[in-house]
């Protein structure tokens, strides 16, 4: 039983799970398309741009390197410019992130942990700073 | 001067706590009584202190006592009342708080119905139920006091985080914990037989009701959170596997695996140090959960603060309580005889089995749930596991296991016939099968695995039902006779009946509304039409309105069937002026099962806004099949043997197989 479980378990982490990297790495890893990833960073100030049918692009910037994002669909309701996000999706050639699903924060107050440790990583994060 | 009292209370609640930590025991080595009942008493005066201290909490935020930090942060002199009451909770201080007075009040429910246990077992259980409480007010008071005042009053609050505004708020939480803190009865229990060295088929009669009720209410408070994350987040999911959830399933596959495992130990005096040790994990796995959710580890709704005293204040709390239980558990666990044997085919050895996997299907979770966290601060690494992850291991576990269940009732104890059952279980395949081949023949085969899944839970619930066919003689007696022995039939076997029968519908739901939901996302101008199934929606409009702390655009879609108007939709987005924060209002339409389910998202230039819109076949029934769990554990926690606080236990057992003679308790 507890051979199934570590089986199942195995074949499990080597498919189904994502790597959540910062635009930084990104860039440094040289992430081959097709790789599944999960990025944070804030949404950088005058990207944003929308097209038809609910397509949207936009960059996440550390502060050192910006990834661009295209996506299709509803963004979430705290999904603004300068603010924190989290994207998931395939990385494209150009390293442009095809992402499948868009995260902000759920509260004003709060920033999603990921994209502090992202900033504290760039040295753009300011303990107080993000209200 | 209100806050100030229960502050005090709290105080005093803990002084209690502390005599109670220590005087019971002493009493129950001297096999002094007096000492012995003192236990009860401070169990009852702690559990008025904790509800003094919660009701003067309650009364700062419903007077708007901005003075008082926790308020001014979470509450707003203008929402309604319902909210001023709900958000005492909706933060991290309060939600302690409620946890202590649930853990309070479980105590005083032992004291006072626990007439008929033994003496030093109910001295011995108080402590340790007072261990716990002693450390949670200590948490409370040291790092995370609700009644902490500011020096200036501000005129007015900053608002209950506008996601939490929400009738979710008064049910999902206190239910939530009533699951949660009622496992850790079950835990007393079992630290208290370790310490007397004894254990027995009653003391699993005594634990079953507990864990049965803490079960019951943990089921229907995981259900109700999902129901509200599925109408409030807005992308119709009801399920995201992500950690503040599986916190809480964790505690619930342990709990479910204890609840089965009391029953071998009541009826066959087998398995008790597996049954001890569950015990300990099922309440261990709630503490992890409240750590995971309260220290501020995770990222999510419920982290309601960050605060590294808090999380290491909660990280002693839990490697006291999970280190010292299981220390003694390798320590004592020999001490205790072991009993009953059986063979591998019988009632026993099934729910042996069901442990297995209950308990392995656990552990992928706790992988799945704690992995990231791991490798995050061993390797630096950051890490995502979501539902593929849960899919491929969580999944075929719980499958296998949905297919064995009804077995299981139908085996005998001591030895089973697995042949036999295999045919009584005829009619079950043939509805099974039935239910598969409508799913193909109306669904295609655009999804394999589907339809064999709706065949599983068809053939659960028919399963569920042959046991009681059978015991009831429905079909093959005369109808007075089957009433009559339906009567009679214990009401456990109509819990178990009826609870076996939830999951499976709840199995539907899930299948129902993942495999064959369908979604639109557009963006429409009034008057402009979408359809999706069956329905199409006509877009009348956006209109403002405002309500007592926000003002909200709203839109309105008539939805048309056939060419026939069915209702109007009015999904909307909030804004709230204190926090200056929006929310999405979605708005559902119920039609049998299913759902239709239509969120808003952002008005474009052209005056054009952006809709969802899902239509979720049968999506109702995993919440339903919930609710059908909760009926199945009432059902059997009114059974007459388990009835709580029966003055005296049943003098002659009424169920045949319950006749060792070690079901008297010892006095």
């Amino acid at each position: 039983m507890l051979a199934l479980a570590i089986g199942l378990v195995l074949n499990a982490m080597t498919g189904a799970i994502v790597f959540f990297n910062s635009p930084t790495d990104v860039m440094e890893k040289n992430l081959s398309p097709g790789t599944r990833v999960r990025i944070g960073g804030l949404v950088k100030p005058g990207s944003v741009q929308r097209g038809d049918n609910l397509n949207i692009r936009f960059e996440v910037t550390d502060g050192q390197h910006d990834v661009a994002v295209r996506f299709q669909g509803i963004v979430p309701d705290l999904f603004r410019e300068g603010q924190g996000v989290v994207a998931e999706g395939k990385i494209e050639s150009g390293y442009v992130l095809a992402a499948d699903t868009v995260l902000a924060k759920h509260d004003e107050r709060y920033m999603p942990k990921e994209v502090v440790d992202s900033l504290k990583k760039s040295g753009r994060w300011q303990e107080g700073a993000t209200q | 001067m209100i806050p100030e009292l229960g502050h005090y209370a709290l105080v005093l609640a803990l002084a209690l706590g502390l005599i109670q930590s220590v005087v019971p025991v002493i009493g129950a080595r001297g096999h002094d009584a007096a000492l012995m009942r003192l236990g009860t008493s401070t169990a009852l005066m702690q559990f008025l202190f904790v509800g003094l201290s919660f009701l003067a909490l309650t009364i700062s935020y419903v007077t708007s006592d901005f003075s008082v930090a926790s308020a001014f942060e979470n509450s707003h002199s203008r929402m309604p009342l319902i909210y001023k009451i709900t958000s005492v909770w909706g933060n991290h201080e309060g939600s302690m708080l409620l946890w202590v007075l649930i853990l309070a009040l479980f105590g005083a429910l032992v004291a006072a119905f626990g007439r008929n246990l033994p003496a030093t077992l109910k001295a011995n259980v108080l402590a340790v139920q007072s261990w716990i409480a002693s450390a949670f007010y200590l948490f409370i008071l040291l790092t995370s006091n609700p009644f902490l005042r500011l020096p200036q009053t501000p005129a007015e609050g900053r608002d209950l985080n506008p996601i939490l505004q929400d009738i979710g708020l008064a049910i999902h939480p206190p239910l939530l914990y009533l699951g949660y803190v009622g496992f850790s009865i079950a835990f007393s229990f079992a630290i208290a037989a370790l310490i007397e060295g004894r254990i027995d088929a009653a003391w699993a009669r005594w634990v079953r009701p507990w864990t049965l009720a803490a079960w019951t209410f943990l089921t229907v408070g995981i259900a109700m959170g999902s129901y509200w994350a599925y109408y409030t987040l807005g992308w119709g999911g009801f399920w995201f596997w992500d950690p503040v959830e599986n916190a809480s399933l964790m505690p619930w596959l342990a709990g479910t695996a204890l609840l089965h495992s009391a029953v071998v130990m009541e009826k066959r005096n087998a398995l008790k140090i597996w049954t001890i040790l569950l015990a300990i994990l099922a309440f261990s796995l709630s503490l992890i959960g409240t750590f995971l959710v309260r220290s501020g580890v995770l990222t999510s709704v419920h982290a309601f603060a960050t605060d590294p005293t808090r999380g290491v204040f909660i990280l002693i709390i839990l490697v006291g309580f999970i280190g010292g239980g299981l220390t003694l558990f390798a320590w004592r666990a020999s001490t205790l005889k072991q009993g009953g044997l059986f063979a591998p085919v019988s009632r026993e050895g099934a729910l042996v089995f069901n442990n297995l996997f209950l308990t392995t299907a656990c552990l992928t979770v706790f992988v799945g749930t704690l992995y990231p966290l791991a490798l995050e601060s061993l390797a630096g690494e950051k890490i995502s596991v979501g539902a593929p992850f849960f899919n491929l291991t969580f999944g075929p576990l719980f499958l296998v296991l949905m297919a064995l269940m009804p077995f299981g009732p139908l085996l005998a104890w001591k030895r089973g016939n697995i042949l036999g059952v295999a045919q009584r279980l005829m009619a079950a395949y043939a509805v099974g099968i039935a239910a598969l081949a409508v799913a193909f023949a109306v669904e295609g085969t655009q999804s394999v695995l589907a339809p064999f899944g709706v065949g599983l839970a068809f053939y659960v619930m028919a399963g569920a039902a042959v046991d009681l066919v059978e015991r009831t003689g429905l079909f093959r007696m005369p109808l007075g006779i089957v009433a009559r022995r339906a009567a009679g039939l214990p009401r456990s076997t109509w819990g178990t009946a009826v609870a076996h029968f939830g999951i499976a519908v709840t199995l539907l739901g899930i299948i129902g509304a993942g495999t064959w939901g369908v979604e639109r996302i557009v963006a429409l101008k009034p008057s402009q039409t979408v359809s999706l199934a069956d329905y199409e929606l006509t877009f009348d409009g956006m209109m403002a309105r405002s309500g007592p702390n926000y003002s909200e655009q709203a839109a309105k879609f008539t939805v048309k069937t056939g060419g026939v108007k069915i209702g109007v939709m009015q999904p909307s987005k909030r804004n709230f002026m204190a926090r200056d924060t929006s929310t999405n209002e979605a708005a559902l339409m119920t039609r049998g099962a299913g759902q239709l389910y239509l969120s808003l998202g952002d008005t474009n230039a052209d005056g054009s806004i952006a809709i969802r819109l899902y239509y979720k076949p049968l999506v109702m029934l995993i919440w339903l099949g919930a609710i059908i769990m909760m009926v199945g554990g009432g059902l059997s926690l009114s059974d007459r043997r388990l009835r709580v606080g029966a003055p005296k236990p049943a003098k002659k057992p009424a169920d045949k197989s319950t006749t060792t003679p070690t079901l008297q308790p010892a006095e």
